[in-house]
């Protein structure tokens, strides 16, 4: 087990940078999880510390050691470094059994030594007996199990995962992140998992790491991703939180401050050190808005209701500024209808920090 | 059935039955001739001309030889091709493209070129050793007048059709199986071994068939090399004795040319139960792998890789260039020597030769232009007919270029040796015979980018123009023929450049009159004309790159795979 460092990590290709000035430590035995859209770079920060591409500039650090640097680059074979692919990589000319001994052959460990290991890997994935079968004759989980043998069986210092779940069908899916999280706690290997669902990073992580345009929008656990978004990206990424421009009227005390949106007052949540300022955003979630008759609260349009079974998905247009729409579901039962007039009241929200402040 | 389904359906069965007389006149009618003249001589089922064959001393040292020159040369290919495409796929090598069409050029040039070439670089008499004063005394034997010179340049040969197929491989190979092995502790060297190469053994094993069959089929190289030596083959012992015997001894030549058939055939068996008995199918579809750094060697990997390339394709060439410029053999070339006149000889002034251009041009755009017709067709039926009997139709097409050259002219000869029933037209003797031939061996060429073409085009397009009214007729002419045109044409110019110097065929198939390029060329060195026969190669060759430049110019609308010699 191994921490594992990255210092203003930039990596551009011909004439994009994929990679921008990261920096983000995982601790010895930490499940950092880096979640973005496709194309934000999740994959070659990955690569990256794997050694499968060289930084551009920045810092690359596993255990104690400079793997990527201005020095140069460790070979990946050299690194120490377990990989689970989306697409499960098993070579198709090798049993699951050999497939999952490589690294010892490789290594030229004493062969029943070996043999012991792979049988050990097996059954921790719980693939006891299937050593003699080619991946060929293995069903998605299973050749997923194999992959993941096939990492732990050489005891990496860590245990990268590129999207390991996008393959495989929703049901399983479940079943393994479950395995994913009692692996990570039975052997507390320290592991980068990316992935572009949200929920699975959720689920699984201790911190996430989200990447947006190469950038890394923020670091955090996942409640303080869902309650405090650092930025109005990850404010909106994050589970559709709603985005309203605000003015900040007091400054901060134990925590909350106070604000205008849409031509009402309101507390909300924000970071120490607030101070007033017109231009703001606030973020808030479906679940902090009100059906509100005839108390406080901002007239507006309902202009489209989307029943999903449970709940509806509504669209709604504040008449004090007609742009803006707001998404948000409301649980049944539903009372808004389309074409109707609303009044809706925001009941709590979080202040978006100034761009640029210190996190 | 009503009159509106009969028409509709009336231009389709029109369309088949038009290919599958194409198809039966090509291909079925003179492989089914061949075997009819082995079992049934003379129209009985008799086994006198298996035991006749067998019985022959002669038979059992040229199977011998073929099989001697044959492994040797796939041997070579493999090792030198696969060696070449694991270097240019698989490393940060420089100039890739480049190199990709200097390897592969020795591909495009007729193997009597070849060995035309490789003759003149180390002969006694050769112009380019005489250059150092490095040539041997006249008199001297020439180190390739021997089974290895033989196997040195069928591999020289066949190792770009190697590369070809397991470069192909390599790209298909996902980068993850790579880089999985790298993250398990594997350096490049071991997962060379333990991982690419196994992965490759598909490619590598339908390659080696493929060289094999090649091999044992090629009959400009064991010609100009063995022959002189007395060393015979299969395909040359063929030509001794119908150049000797004339039509009398067919039926002797066709036992031997089924022979080759047999051989060539179990090599392409042996590959499919070798396949079979392990399967690496790869089914997922990646990125191809990142380069591996040579670092601090591929300076050195690349000279080694340029030298290859001067030594098989531009040292050859060179010399063929000194021996057309030198007034006669054995003279040196020098600025006061140099002379254009065996060029002028052999266009102008020589009957034969100057026929042998005007007849190996025009056979040669008759058979490109006819495979371009017929491919479309073809095509459509393979590509998109819903017809289980298309797979055989395919295999039908593939036959005649598959098997080699001696088999398809035996086969012709039989065919045509009488006049065509009925008419009373006859073609042997006659330079028709060869337009045949070539019509029935080359046209898989036009037909395979074809193919890929139409795998490229959404069938909607069709389909827009079924809904809109138009029969199958108007489609194929308004909407398949113009969208599959690039493909079908660079498959008529592929064609055209193979069918330029082709000798195998016409060798067995010329009479006086008909003779094609490869043919003159042959005699000439055959009577010692090197120079008249080095001049005819350049400007064969000439044509060659000049065409390949044209055929350049489609590559934006080709699939990709369709021009060998593009990266």
């Amino acid at each position: 087990m191994a921490r594992l460092s990255l210092d203003n990590v930039t990596k551009s290709f011909a004439n994009f940078d994929a990679v921008k000035d990261v920096s983000i430590d995982v601790a010895d035995g930490e499940f950092l999880a880096v979640l973005g859209p496709s194309g934000c770079g999740k994959t070659t920060l990955l690569r990256l510390v794997a050694g499968f591409e060289k930084v551009t500039s920045g810092e690359i650090r596993i255990g104690n050691e400079v793997v990527s640097g201005k020095g140069g680059s460790v070979a990946p074979e050299k690194r120490r470094v377990g990989i689970v692919f989306q697409n499960y990589a098993l070579w198709p000319h090798m049993t699951v059994a050999e497939n999952i001994g490589y690294s010892l052959k490789v290594a030229k460990l004493d062969k029943a030594v070996a043999r012991r290991k792979v049988e050990d890997a097996l059954a921790l994935v719980n693939l006891q007996g299937l050593g003699e079968r080619r991946p060929a004759n293995l069903s998605g989980g299973q050749r997923q199990r194999v992959a993941l043998a096939r990492c732990l069986v050489a005891a990496p210092s860590l245990v990268l995962f590129d999207e390991p779940l996008a393959n495989l069908d929703v049901h399983l899916r479940a079943s393994m992140e479950d395995e994913f999280a009692s692996f990570h706690k039975r052997t507390g290997t320290t592991i980068v998992y990316i992935t572009h669902d949200q929920a699975e990073a959720m689920a699984l992580a201790d911190r996430i790491a989200v990447m947006d345009d190469g950038r890394l929008a923020q670091l955090a656990t996942p409640r303080e991703l869902y309650h405090e978004p650092a930025n109005e990206m990850v404010a909106s990424f994050i589970s559709q939180g709603i985005l309203l421009p605000a003015d900040v009227l007091s400054a901060e005390q134990v925590g909350h401050c106070k604000i205008r949106v849409l031509g009402t007052e309101l507390i909300v949540r924000c970071r120490p050190g607030e101070r007033p300022r017109a231009g703001a955003k606030i973020c808030c979630r479906s679940a902090d808005l009100d059906v509100s008759p005839d108390g406080p609260g901002f007239d507006g349009l309902v202009k489209r209701v989307i029943y999903q079974g449970g709940s509806a998905h509504i669209e709604f247009t504040p008449s004090t500024s007609p742009d803006l729409t707001l998404h948000f579901e409301q649980p049944d039962p539903v009372v808004l209808e389309s074409g109707a007039q609303a009044r809706l009241r925001i009941r709590s929200g979080w202040l978006i920090p100034a761009a640029g402040a210190a996190s | 059935m009503s009159t509106r389904i009969r028409e509709s359906r009336g231009q389709e069965m029109v369309l088949t039955a038009a290919v599958a007389i194409v198809i039966v006149l090509l291909s079925l009618l003179p492989m089914l001739r061949l075997i009819k003249e082995i079992v049934a001589p003379g129209g009985t089922l008799s086994a006198v001309a298996i035991k006749a064959g067998l019985a022959s001393p002669a038979t059992w040292i040229a199977t011998w030889h073929t099989l001697v020159v044959g492994i040797g040369g796939t041997l070579l290919a493999v090792l030198s091709g696969t060696l070449v495409a694991v270097l240019v796929t698989l490393t940060d090598i420089r100039a890739r493209s480049a190199m990709v069409l200097c390897y592969v050029m020795p591909l495009m040039i007729a193997p009597q070129v070849t060995a035309l070439a490789w003759l003149q670089l180390f002969g006694p008499a050769s112009p380019f050793l005489k250059l150092f004063g490095a040539a041997p005394p006249l008199g001297t034997r020439n180190p390739l007048y021997s089974t290895s010179g033989i196997i040195l340049l069928l591999g020289v040969q066949y190792g770009p059709l190697v590369f070809l197929l397991v470069r192909a491989g390599l790209r298909k190979l996902p980068r993850e199986l790579i880089e999985a092995a790298r993250a398990g502790g594997a350096g490049w060297f071991t997962v060379l071994v333990t991982i690419v190469l196994p992965l490759m053994t598909p490619s590598i094993m339908a390659a080696a068939a493929l060289a094999f069959v090649s091999c044992v089929g090629n009959f400009g190289i064991p010609a100009f090399l063995g022959i002189p030596a007395n060393y015979l083959v299969l395909p040359t012992l063929i030509y001794q004795k119908l150049a000797g015997g004339g039509p009398a001894v067919l039926g002797e030549t066709a036992f031997l040319s089924v022979l080759i058939g047999i051989i060539a055939m179990a090599g392409i068996l042996a590959q499919e139960i070798m396949s079979r008995r392990r399967d690496y199918r790869i089914s997922s579809t990646s990125l191809s792998a990142e380069p591996y750094e040579l670092g601090r060697w591929r300076p050195a990997v690349q000279a080694g890789m340029w030298l290859l390339i001067i030594v098989v394709l531009f040292l050859p060439l060179f010399g063929l260039v000194l021996t057309s410029l030198v007034p006669g053999y054995g003279i040196a070339l020098t600025a006061k020597t140099a002379t254009f006149d065996n060029y002028r000889f052999v266009l102008f002034e020589h009957d034969a030769a100057s026929r042998a251009f005007f007849n190996s041009f025009w056979l040669s755009i008759a058979a490109a232009f006819f495979a371009v017709l017929v491919a479309v067709p073809i095509g459509y039926l393979i590509a998109w007919g819903k017809q289980r009997w298309v797979r055989l139709l395919n295999l039908s097409v593939e036959l005649p270029y598959a098997l080699p050259g001696v088999v398809l002219a035996i086969a012709s000869l039989l065919m045509f040796l009488r006049p065509i029933p009925l008419t009373g037209i006859q073609l042997y003797n006659t330079v028709w015979i060869i337009l045949y031939a070539y019509l029935a061996r080359f046209l898989v060429l036009a037909l395979r980018p074809t193919i890929s073409g139409y795998h490229q085009i959404d069938r909607a397009l069709e389909e827009a123009a079924q809904v809109a009214g138009a029969g199958l007729f108007t489609r194929m002419r308004t909407i398949i023929f113009p969208l599959v045109a690039p493909a079908a044409i660079a498959g008529g110019l592929l064609i055209f450049m193979t069918a330029l110097s082709e000798l195998t065929v016409s060798a067995l198939l010329w009479s006086s009159g008909s003779e094609t390029i490869g043919v003159v060329m042959f005699s000439f060195e055959q009577g010692g004309d090197s120079n008249y026969a080095a001049a005819m190669s350049v400007i064969t060759v000439a044509v060659t790159f000049v065409l390949m430049l044209v055929t350049n110019l489609l590559a934006p609308y080709l699939p990709t795979g369709v021009l060998p010699w593009r990266d």
